[in-house]
């Protein structure tokens, strides 16, 4: 049955609720800390930064990775920059308009009170990262710098040249490093979450699979926190890292987690154009490229011309003719949109014509190429390296990619789901960048989330937890064990004629063509029809060679793949429920006559939570009503 | 260098297969064909695999994972260049195009003993991170620190630390160093926080514990072969070794005098 879920808002004011929360919520004694044990899946931003604070307070941490080292998250690739409201530029930020700006962006479509927070300890992140040796660019004064990032009119972007995720991570990585020596966090590299162990009705352990000797065990806790980021591998090409992965938190949705908003699905603008079918993941060229370089395509459908020989007025600067306040950098759904039309009109360049050009020369005349080199130079070094094309002398050519996910996990206001004991944070939860993000807030969200959020919430659910410890000798882990073995048997057993990577490639292609940049009803319903028959193939067909007992690459990518194939159908409910446009969801069917997206606040301003109710049954839709107080509803407008 | 040729092409590939650490590893080799010039190393693997799959052959296992560049999973030793023949560049980054048509590619795991090998080409190198757990962070509480505006860096020290702070711990410098020694990575780590005010408080008993705990994971000294600076992909200078051994000097005065 459908019901309205509560997601347990303090009472009062937006600038006061956080602050009240966290003076009257329990604390635990310093003495009882260390009898509670935390399991954290995932070592991003959000994952290493919780570990870490959480080892540092008291607690009695393991903390879980897929990858070899819990450095190499991907966090890691987040290349622009990091938001906050220090207002450094006197240029008129604040804490209120950087949560204005990140509401209005989301289209209205997250929770007011997470963004205001979200807001709130942005500044607070700066200062840690600093003080933990993040080397941020600065000034020759020696101050703090800042960028401009899309969606905002204030520079309020911090910055480590061209790879600020990785200053970030390793900021984080060293605070979990120290914790790990301190004893108080222990880490499990190259192990997988494959389950998620529910009792009587809490959270209480994981399975997982020691992805060197193929082991299955449980990890028993009093909580769990899964920072296992976004689900964006659904579409097999996009910007994520070959081992992102949706099966922790789908796992967790089997076990009764709602998941909310999977349909809402981030399309980069600036990605380097698909070069040929055997293409295996997208590179990103930052947005912080659109603080200096102009984007346009050909005014005439067909012009094969070299970009040079296009004279200026048969060019069209589509984003700054549309959006003239924002121009270039206009937010990220509303760039990617533009870029589809101009190439759905036949004005896409490079071969495929699914392509526009990002363009320097105007930068270069005016600041010197030694300047646009110094920005951006291992971007362009990057971009040299892939397409073989030197972007000082001609435009890049960029194309929409699937990046970024803002559904994920329904999490309340102290990110713990609707099953009792799971917290979700980061990419891994949807709260707080609704129906779009705008560009670096995801490693500001990561941060909030870890260093300064859950740590001040986890202690609501612990301080009911007293006394309810369980061990993973409980018949509940051995089920759960037996489950992961048996699916794991059932692949290796199937010995079929098509590899792993041949589904992934289907799936994607029919997501990215029925549920990606644009989405209709008849699209949506088809793709419904036609995920359970390639699922099917999928269990007679696919052919995963080895053994469980071994480090086995294709039964790990398998196990991933079959759980994109259930996952795929649920994006697919929640875009054909949502009669509206709004952020990256954008349904062809609700549009403004200049094929803006037409949001519906009378019917639709509320998160679709869904419920699993069973293999093969529609899932149930479960209601979070939106309800601003703070900020108006409002069209949004880049214009 | 970009290897002219048709815009598809075959080579012939050696590559070290080994079942796990315990089973001595060979060579074998396969051929890849039809590989477009346009695709990454690691795509082109990607091809021979799906190519063994279908001949129900266990594909051949490489560790990979942002395929960007930057997290630092990818390694490889091509042609006996770890991450092979391009400057700066991770294997992940690295294009068919700089290979000739029939070319003959040797496709090896890095080797260390402080890497063991765990299957085909992936090798385990958690002993770096251990050299991290060592000492390599500075110690601050979560919500403690003062305004970020408050502690003041001069420009060339903080773009000096990010040179440092670039490197993506993949371990090639171990790779390709006679003595297989880890200098180039300890040293980026130990002059990152060296170079920054934050970084003072520890600064001597960090350079003593990680270079202890260097020594102690079996990776060799340095010799001054500079292989490790030539195939680095984050382009981390030698002379960071210089200034490794520089604060290793000062610390072992420092706990002698003071």
């Amino acid at each position: 049955m459908s019901t309205v879920l509560d997601a347990h808002i303090p009472a009062g004011g937006i600038e006061k609720k956080w602050d009240s929360h966290i003076f009257e919520s329990k604390l635990i004694n310093p003495a009882n800390k260390r009898k509670f044990d935390i399991i954290i899946v995932g070592s991003g931003l959000a994952g290493a930064s919780a570990a870490a604070t959480l080892g540092e307070l008291g607690y009695k941490v393991k903390c879980f990775c897929y990858q070899d080292s819990p450095r190499r998250a991907h966090s890691i690739a987040a290349q622009g920059g990091i938001n906050a409201a220090k207002n450094y530029q006197n240029d008129g930020d604040s804490i209120q308009r950087l949560f204005y700006d990140t509401v209005k962006g989301g289209d209205f479509r997250s929770r007011e009170a997470n963004v205001y927070r979200l807001a709130q300890v942005s500044n607070a992140i700066i200062d840690q990262c600093v003080a933990a040796g993040v080397p941020f660019a600065r000034e020759y004064g020696g101050l703090l710098a800042n960028r401009s990032f899309g969606g905002a009119q204030v520079s309020r972007t911090f910055y480590a040249r061209g790879q600020t995720g990785q200053q970030l991570l390793l900021g984080t990585y060293g605070a979990l490093c120290k914790q790990i020596a301190e004893g108080n966090v222990q880490m499990y590299p190259r192990t997988e979450m494959l389950d998620v162990v529910i009792v009587e009705g809490h959270a209480k352990g994981i399975v997982v699979r020691d992805m060197i000797t193929g082991a299955i065990s449980s990890h028993a806790a009093d909580t769990v926190v899964l920072a296992t980021g976004g689900y964006g591998n659904v579409f097999y090409l996009s910007t994520n890292a070959k081992g992102c992965n949706v099966t922790a938190t789908y796992r967790a949705h089997k076990k009764g987690a709602f998941f909310a908003n999977p349909c809402y699905t981030q399309i980069h603008p600036t990605c380097i154009p698909v070069a040929g079918d055997y293409q295996s993941k997208l590179t990103l060229m930052s947005e912080s490229l659109r603080n200096d370089g102009r984007v346009w395509a050909p005014k005439k459908s067909g012009d094969k011309r070299p970009p040079g020989q296009i004279p200026e007025d048969e060019r069209d600067y589509y984003l700054e003719r549309k959006y003239p306040s924002y121009g270039n950098l206009a937010p990220r759904d509303i760039s990617s949109r533009a870029a589809k039309q101009v190439c759905d009109e036949g004005r896409g360049v490079g071969d495929t014509g699914l392509g526009v050009y990002l363009d320097f020369a105007d930068a270069i005349s005016r600041l010197g190429e030694k300047t646009i080199r110094e920005r951006y130079g291992n971007l362009f070094d990057m971009y040299h390296k892939i397409t073989n094309e030197d972007a000082y002398k001609q435009p890049m050519r960029i194309f929409p990619a699937v990046h970024y996910t803002m559904g994920g996990l329904w999490v309340d206001y102290n990110l713990m789901s609707n099953l009792p004991g799971l917290h979700v944070l980061g990419e891994a939860n949807f709260s707080d960048h609704g129906a779009n993000r705008l560009g670096a807030s995801a490693l500001m969200q990561g941060l909030a989330d870890g260093y300064f959020v859950l740590p001040n919430t986890i202690g609501v659910y612990l301080a009911t937890q007293t006394g309810k410890k369980v061990k993973a000798d409980r018949p509940e882990f051995k089920k759960a064990e037996e489950d992961v073995q048996n699916r794991t048997r059932r692949l290796l057993g199937i010995r079929g004629k098509k590899t792993v990577d041949h589904f992934h490639r289907e799936l994607g292609l029919l997501m990215w063509d029925k549920c990606g940049m644009a989405r209709n009803d008849a699209g949506l319903r088809e793709a419904l029809k036609r995920i359970p028959v390639l699922r099917e193939e999928f269990w007679e067909n696919v052919n995963v060679l080895g053994e469980n007992e071994e480090l086995n690459q294709s039964l790990e990518k398998a196990g991933r793949v079959a759980d994109f194939l259930e996952f795929g159908e649920l994006m697919c409910y929640d875009a054909l429920n949502r009669r509206e446009s709004c952020g990256g969801h954008f349904r062809e069917e609700f549009q403004t006559p200049d094929g803006e997206a037409k949001r519906n606040d009378e019917e639709y301003a509320y998160v679709a939570a869904w419920e699993h109710v069973g293999e093969g049954s529609p899932p149930q839709l479960h209601k979070e009503p939106l309800e601003f107080e703070a900020v108006h509803l409002a069209t949004r407008s880049y214009k | 260098m970009i290897a002219s040729g048709p815009a598809k092409r075959n080579f012939h590939l050696r590559v070290w297969r080994q079942k796990n650490a315990q089973t001595p590893g060979s060579y074998v080799q396969y051929q890849a064909r039809d590989i477009p010039a346009d695709c990454s190393f690691l795509e082109m693997l990607d091809i021979v695999n799906d190519a063994l799959v279908s001949q129900n052959v266990e594909p051949i296992a490489f560790d990979h994972d942002c395929r960007e560049g930057i997290c630092g999973m990818c390694s490889l030793v091509i042609n006996g260049t770890p991450h092979g023949p391009n400057r700066a560049t991770t294997t992940c980054q690295l294009y068919m195009r700089h290979f000739a048509d029939g070319e003959t590619i040797v496709i090896e795991p890095f080797r260390a003993n402080a890497f063991p090998v765990l299957k085909d080409l992936i090798v385990n190198r958690s002993a770096l991170d251990r050299i991290q757990q060592a000492g390599g962070f500075i110690s601050v509480r979560t919500g403690a620190p003062k305004d970020a505006n408050a502690i003041l860096i001069p420009k060339p020290a903080a773009d000096k630390a990010m040179d440092a702070a670039a490197c993506i711990q993949c371990g090639a410098c171990v790779a390709a160093c006679p003595n297989a020694s880890a200098m180039l990575f300890l040293a980026a780590r130990v002059s990152h926080f060296a170079l920054l005010p934050q970084g003072q408080p520890e600064r001597t008993q960090r350079v003593l514990r990680m270079l202890e705990k260097h020594d102690e994971e079996g990776f060799g000294n340095c010799r001054n072969h500079y292989e490790c600076e030539a195939v680095c992909p984050a382009e981390i200078s030698a002379l960071f070794i210089t200034k490794l051994n520089r604060e290793y000097a000062m610390a072992e005065v420092k706990t002698v005098v003071e």
